[in-house]
């Protein structure tokens, strides 16, 4: 039994309650040592975890409650290769975004630390856990701490409703996901993911697993921002603090896509594994995800909300590859969210820097004010290639891994979907960086909307650590494709995740595993179609940014017919996203009965 | 066993929902936000309940005597507890929102959106 996984979610939990405690009676110096230091161990001791992960399944039983006659009856944290990498990566961009903090946030209360370390704590725990109701705790937990961290700037207006939009909608998908444990538990006596499984995969399922698969689907959905589920997350992000942005936009909301990935292959591939109408459903949505909101991030004008809709964006695009239900398209999605994780990161800490050079966030109003910033320009303009999926940067690997998944499944035409829905949002990037460090573009455009009225942000701030965290974060990124052995190691790890029946056996304890071959350690090859993508999907993105800038120089008949036939989708996608709760939460319920309606008509058949 | 407790917990969650969609106070909001809850509580209770079955409190009892499930029961009053953290946090900032915009009307509130 290894000690690893509680101390992954013990550390941070109990700093966390140090520092509360000592508020106001420990030097500062110390306060932000012993946070730095705490977020880092658990990063180093996530790494030695994935270490020991890669040959057999870390399997821990709290309390030493182990099988009792074959029936799991503790909880336990069962962890993979997949599940320690989350950690690690979670630990990465939590370190930075502390490290950030240090001196953007000084002038913060002390909680602000502690309640960074509840988030990383809880969402290590989510990533290992190997329990239904466990699961819904991390979940619940990570989103309390994420709540107070979105109002954090409680004297304005804008944080305080962007919270509450918050809290409101994903505390209803928090109450979904209990509901939906209650009907599993009411079916199977049994709350452990692997006891469920065994159980369900005797005899038919019924209609009350496909209701329960639903609430429990949908619970994660909300939480990772899917269409059309994603309402929130523009608003939270907008007026959440940079560092803050980063960790919710680089793991938070796509910690939601694991626990789909986690319940399906542990829980609901055996009874439902032999159709693909599952996998169809969350491929569809993906697909809509990545294309909206793609297109949401071009229409905006305020960094932090383009940045928000590109990482919904690219949340789409691995929640089709989970959708593909095969090991290329899951492994894509894995390397996709360490690339990701980064990249977004990277770029929140840059518009970070921007908001405390300028006071602005507003990518009109900072026109050609980045200017002579080096560092941070190049940190953008390199974040934004690394998203946009050119061959051999940053999510390429990711992306080449779902398209294969995508092509042997026989559906081709996902490639070029997904492959736009990331140019769109990567043109909306290059679009603002161009505007905003080169000058380049009209100083006003009215495709953008109106101005959202801007918080000044007076820091005192140490401007040479920002800039060293956001390079670090990009360069770590942009070097996923290219670090040898990883796109291997990804479909390992994503093989193993896939085999429910083994899972469930591993953390029984029935058989050990069979040792791991030895893989190799090269650069994956990846097909030409991918890279003919990639490739394309740079030009098409540059293209977009450029229309975007000069929008006023095309022919005169083609900015009318096109705005003519573009105006009125714009204006409903526009008008959708009215950040009135009330909305968002009929959004919701729509869409959790229209997910339900449809599994019950493919799988009841 | 009879389907009354169940449909009550349907009920109890669509209410609550029409509730938070149509509300025009963060107050009644949050309120609203505890009734969903609430179906949860129900629906959790009514899982485990058996006919005739006692408190699962087992000093001082024979072995083989019908109990209720307390798995159901440790479930609901921890969903308790995380529910009283959320709705803590919405009420405090309701009082923000309102000493802040002199109103608690999310519509009134809000001025993000697009």
């Amino acid at each position: 039994m290894s000690w690893i996984p509680p101390l992954l979610v013990a550390i941070p939990l109990l700093s966390a309650a140090v520092v509360a405690g000592l508020d106001h009676v420990t030097p500062k110096a110390i306060q932000d040592g012993l946070v730095v230091l705490a977020s880092t161990a658990t990063t180093v001791l996530a790494v030695i975890l994935l270490w020991q992960a890669e040959s057999h399944e870390v399997v821990h039983w709290f309390g030493g409650w182990r099988l009792q006659h074959g029936v799991a009856l503790g909880i336990d944290f069962a962890v993979g290769p997949v599940a320690a990498g989350m950690c690690v990566v979670i630990g990465i961009v939590v370190t930075l975004a502390l490290v950030y903090s240090l001196t953007f946030m000084r002038e913060a209360a002390r909680l602000f630390d502690a309640l960074m370390l509840l988030a990383l704590g809880a969402m290590c725990g989510f990533a290992m856990s190997g329990d239904l109701f466990n699961l819904f705790v991390w979940l619940e937990l990570m989103a309390v701490a994420a709540y107070a961290l979105t109002g954090f700037q409680v004297e304005q207006l804008g944080p305080v409703q962007g919270a509450v939009n918050f809290a409101i909608t994903n505390s209803i998908g928090g109450y979904l996901f209990a509901i939906g444990i209650a009907l599993l538990y009411a079916r199977t006596g049994a709350l452990n993911l692997a006891q469920i499984g065994k159980t369900l995969s005797h005899g038919p399922a019924g209609g009350l697993v496909i209701v329960a698969m639903t609430l429990l689907l949908c619970g994660f959905l909300v939480k990772g921002a899917v269409v059309p589920f994603h309402l929130w997350a523009a608003d939270a992000y907008a007026v959440a603090p940079a560092p803050v942005c980063a960790v919710l936009g680089g793991v938070m909301t796509d910690i939601g896509l694991i626990g789909v990935a986690r319940l399906y292959w542990t829980v609901f591939e055996a009874p439902f594994g032999q159709s693909h109408a599952v996998g169809d459903v969350l491929l569809w949505l993906g697909i809509v995800t990545a294309v909206l909101a793609g297109t949401m991030a071009f229409l905006q004008r305020h960094l932090k909300r383009m940045l928000a809709y590109s990482v919904v964006c690219h949340i789409g695009i691995m929640l089709a590859g989970i959708g593909l239900l095969d090991s290329s398209g899951l492994a894509g999605a894995e390397l996709m969210f360490l690339a990701h994780a980064l990249l977004t990161a990277g770029l929140f800490f840059v518009a970070g820097i921007l908001h405390v050079d300028h006071a602005l966030i507003d990518e009109l109003h900072l026109r050609g004010r980045g200017r002579g910033c080096r560092s941070p320009a190049i940190a953008w303009f390199a974040g934004t290639i690394g998203l946009l999926g050119t061959p051999y940067v940053g999510i390429y690997l990711g992306h080449a891994g779902i398209d294969e998944g995508a092509t042997e499944l026989g559906r081709p035409w996902v490639l070029a979907l997904l492959w736009l829905g990331s140019a769109l949002a990567g043109a909306a990037l290059l679009r603002a960086g161009a505007r905003i460090f080169l000058g380049w573009g009209d100083a006003e455009d009215p495709l953008l909307g109106e101005p959202m009225e801007e918080e000044p942000l007076e820091r005192d701030v140490f401007r040479p650590l920002l800039v060293c965290v956001a390079v670090v974060a990009v360069a770590i990124g942009i070097a996923v494709s290219v670090v040898p052995g990883l796109g291997q190691r990804a479909e390992y790890a994503a093989d193993r995740f896939r085999e429910g029946a083994a899972y469930t056996a591993r953390v029984m304890g029935v058989h050990p595993m069979a040792p791991a071959q030895s893989l190799a350690v090269t650069i994956r090859h990846t097909t030409l179609e991918s890279l003919l993508y990639g490739g394309s999907a740079t030009v098409f993105a540059v293209g977009l940014a450029l229309v975007g800038l000069y929008r006023r120089r095309l022919p005169r008949s083609v900015r009318v017919a096109t705005g003519r036939t573009l105006a009125p989708p714009i204006y409903v996608l526009r008008s959708l996203h009215s950040g009135v709760v009330g909305d968002y939460v009929t959004w919701l319920v729509v869409g959790t009965a229209v997910l339900g309606g449809v599994w019950a008509a493919l799988l009841h058949g | 066993m009879s389907y009354l407790p169940y449909a009550v917990a349907a009920w109890v969650c669509v209410v609550g929902l029409a509730g938070i969609a149509t509300s025009r106070n963060l107050i009644h909001l949050a309120i609203c936000l505890m009734v969903t809850q609430s179906s949860s509580y129900v629906l959790l209770l009514s899982v485990g309940y058996v006919t005739h079955g006692k408190a699962p409190i087992f000093k001082e009892t024979k072995l083989g005597t019908t109990a209720v499930d307390p798995v159901v029961q440790a479930l609901t009053l921890t969903d308790i507890v995380v529910s009283v953290a959320v709705i803590a946090l919405i009420l405090a900032l309701a009082l923000d929102a309102h000493r802040l915009s002199g109103t608690v009307d999310p519509d009134g509130v809000a001025d993000i959106s697009g």
